[in-house]
């Protein structure tokens, strides 16, 4: 082996063990920080539809108040000045009001699919957009299992727009806004501990009001938000057909193989072109020129 | 102190010669207007009205994509096709510099020219999709490494492999400028920017299929599986070679004064040559679609319409080319290996656009179809890069060697064609 040579493999070496770092840092990462993540019992049987938690979510982030008069029962969609909506589904149990808003993952998938780290799972419970980071790809619409993120299409400076559990009031030790503007205790802030245990307490000692399923324990690794229902998430417009496995989940295994590649292709194909004869064919280009 | 003297005006005058040279070769050679001049040039300045709207109002202003649909014809033609279709550069310079098939080194430029063009444009493309090509360079600098993210992956190949791309075309820059010492020195880099080349395309030509594993349950059964990225890979390499060959046959035509005389003598031979390569890689892919496809057990959505529209793809555009290009070269007949190429280039971009776009949330009503000014400025990308493309091939030692080429310059052979 030459100088050259000898030169090429530790740049390919290095190269490899720089990334492989990286990955093996972020393999290690964990959601929520264990002690005090923070979230949100919905609790729908409780919710009346009244829509105070719209315009709360609405002045807190600055946003068009929503129109007074909706048909609850037509649904609406978030939007980019729209964080949060109400809908009313008619049911086999009647009428039930369900607030919708990111449901804050405790693994999110917008989070592993950032490559700028703009979305970002804080410790205490929120997911939130960093608008220094972000370059607008949009990649985390494309993975985001609940269709969350809305980008401004009609701006030329666009952000991503979601909820963000009201990060700023967190960090001064409120509540977010919605919960704190709702009249009937529908909506409840916690640590998600605590409102998991409350949750199954409430399914356990009523089981005639609830359905036995907390939307949000499991789904997708678990969301910040939990929804109690008296019917059938399904009747609600929720995508039941999401599998447990946190979304990160997904692409790790191909993440893993990257450094393994960029460390045994190399060598290997230097291997394969030097065994092959004495000398390359092109390192003075004579041949070429011939 | 006079021998210094002597040696800084000596400079100084070469230096003149070689900005007088660069300014003469800038300037166009041959007749302005022709069709493909017109056509190309009125395309691309429909294209850059159409973005300076776009970068002044918003993506809303020019394109059907919406909240549901936040990737479109820009992501999925240019950028996830375009990247495939580049392959042929990273699979030839293996066969030539790793394998020592020396058969096929005669269009090595041309497709590392092309490839690297291609990446340039297509990867480039990337940029008038983003809503905030400003903050592009976040991940690069490192103030904001999104490491879990394999659209990270993706940007950081797609950098450093366009940089490899140059390394490896840069003898071809040296000999038009007549650098003979840096030609020497550029030459001792190639070997190792094609093993880091081929290093990197592995990874990012997967990777464009593992952007959609997080996306499982938005794409149709059919597309998804979580062995995108093999099949993204595998496809990569007859998407390439296809590529050569169709790409081959027309600048074989239109460039036909620039070939040297060692590639005029052999095309017929590499063509039918990489047609084999196709019909192997194609069958192995074909394998792995029937494979994915029992292991999922879709086969009763076989007869539903999306079925037929795979069935299309796969059977249609994959296996038909694939016997082709194994009939072609057993009859070594040139026009059947590009009729195969065209037909496998046409099944590359149906897959490609139906996991990025047509099946992706294929379930959803009034699903996205692009705007005419998302495929104007499509063809504009495509129109400049060909620009690019017919420039350098008229002016540098691509389809010919250096002294075939100066050979003919002295002869006054060549460069009678367009702009």
């Amino acid at each position: 082996m030459d100088r050259r040579d000898l030169f090429k493999t530790a740049c390919v070496a290095g190269a490899s063990a720089l990334v492989g770092r990286n990955l093996a840092a972020q393999g290690r990462e964990r959601v929520g920080g264990g002690g005090e993540a923070m979230g949100v019992l919905v609790d729908t049987t409780l919710c009346l539809g009244c829509r105070a938690c719209e315009r709360a979510c609405a002045e807190a982030k600055g946003l068009p108040l929503p129109e007074d008069e909706v048909d609850l029962f037509e649904e609406r969609t978030t939007s980019p000045d729209r964080l949060t909506v109400v809908n009313a589904y008619q049911t086999e149990r009647g009428r039930v009001t369900v607030k919708r808003q990111c449901m804050h993952c405790l693994q999110p998938a917008c989070g592993a699919a950032c490559l700028t780290a703009a979305m970002k799972k804080t410790p205490g419970g929120p997911v939130i957009w960093r608008e220094d980071k972000c370059m607008g790809c949009r990649f985390c619409m494309i993975s985001c299992p609940f269709d969350v993120p809305r980008f401004e299409y009609d701006s030329a400076n666009p952000r991503i727009r979601k909820c963000d559990m009201c990060f700023e009031r967190l960090q001064e030790g409120e509540e977010p806004a919605c919960v704190a503007s709702c009249p009937t205790g529908a909506l409840k802030f916690g640590p998600r501990t605590e409102l998991l245990d409350e949750a199954q307490q409430r399914v356990y000692s009523q089981p005639d009001r609830y359905v036995h399923h907390i939307y949000g324990e499991h789904e997708a690794g678990g969301t910040s938000f939990l929804y109690l229902a008296p019917v059938p998430f399904e009747q609600l417009g929720f995508p039941t057909h999401l599998d447990t496995t946190p979304y990160p989940t997904y692409t790790r295994e191909f993440l893993y193989a990257v450094p393994v590649v960029l460390t045994v292709l190399p060598p290997f194909l230097l291997a394969v072109a030097k065994a092959r004869r004495g000398e390359p064919a092109d390192e003075s280009g004579e041949r070429w020129t011939e | 102190m006079n021998a210094r003297a002597e040696r800084a005006a000596q400079m100084a005058t070469e230096f003149r010669r070689f900005v007088g040279f660069v300014v003469h070769e800038l300037r166009p050679k041959g007749r302005m207007l022709t069709p493909f001049n017109v056509i190309t040039a009125s395309i691309i300045v429909v294209g850059a009205v159409l973005l300076a709207i776009r970068f002044t109002q918003g993506l809303g202003s020019i394109t059907n994509l919406d909240q549901r649909f936040p990737w479109g014809l820009w992501i999925g033609f240019d950028v996830i096709t375009g990247v495939a279709f580049a392959g042929g550069a990273y699979v030839l310079t293996f066969m030539v510099y790793i394998l020592g098939q020396e058969k096929y080194r005669p269009i090595v430029r041309a497709t590392v020219l092309n490839g690297f063009l291609a990446y340039v444009f297509y990867a480039g493309a990337l940029l008038l999709d983003l809503g905030r090509p400003w903050k592009v360079i976040n991940p690069i600098l490192g103030n904001s490494f999104g490491v879990s993210s394999v659209l990270f992956l993706v940007a950081w190949h797609f950098l450093l492999y366009m940089t490899a791309e140059f390394v490896e075309f840069s003898p071809a820059v040296a000999e038009w400028l007549g650098w003979r010492r840096v030609r020497r020195a550029l030459g001792g880099l190639t070997l190792g920017a094609v093993i880091f080349g081929i290093t990197l395309s592995t990874l990012h030509q997967s990777g464009l299929g593992a952007l959609y594993l997080m996306a499982q349950d938005k794409i149709h059964p059919l597309w998804y599986s979580e062995f995108i990225p093999f099949l993204f890979l595998v496809s990569s390499i007859f998407a390439g070679l296809s590529l050569v060959i169709f790409e081959g046959s027309i600048t074989h035509r239109v460039f036909h004064d620039r070939v040297g005389a060692r590639l005029g003598r052999s095309h017929d031979d590499i063509l039918i040559g990489l047609a084999r390569i196709c019909a192997g890689t194609m069958f192995v892919y074909l394998f792995m679609e029937l494979l994915v496809l029992a292991h999922g057990r879709h086969w009763p959505l076989l007869t539903t319409g999306w079925g037929l529209w795979y069935l299309l793809e796969v059977a249609g555009l994959v296996a038909v080319p694939a016997v082709l290009f194994l009939l072609a070269h057993r009859r070594r007949n040139v026009t059947l290996v590009r009729g195969a190429a065209a037909m496998t280039l046409v099944g590359i971009l149906l897959n490609r656009l139906n996991v990025s776009v047509i099946a992706f949330k294929w379930y959803a009503p009034n699903h996205y179809v692009p705007s005419w000014e998302e495929v104007v400025v499509s063809l504009a990308v495509v129109s400049a890069e060909l620009w690019v493309f017919r420039w350098v091939v008229n002016r540098m030692p691509v389809l010919a060697t250096a002294e075939e080429t100066e050979r003919g310059r002295s002869a006054g052979r060549g460069l009678r064609l367009v702009a």
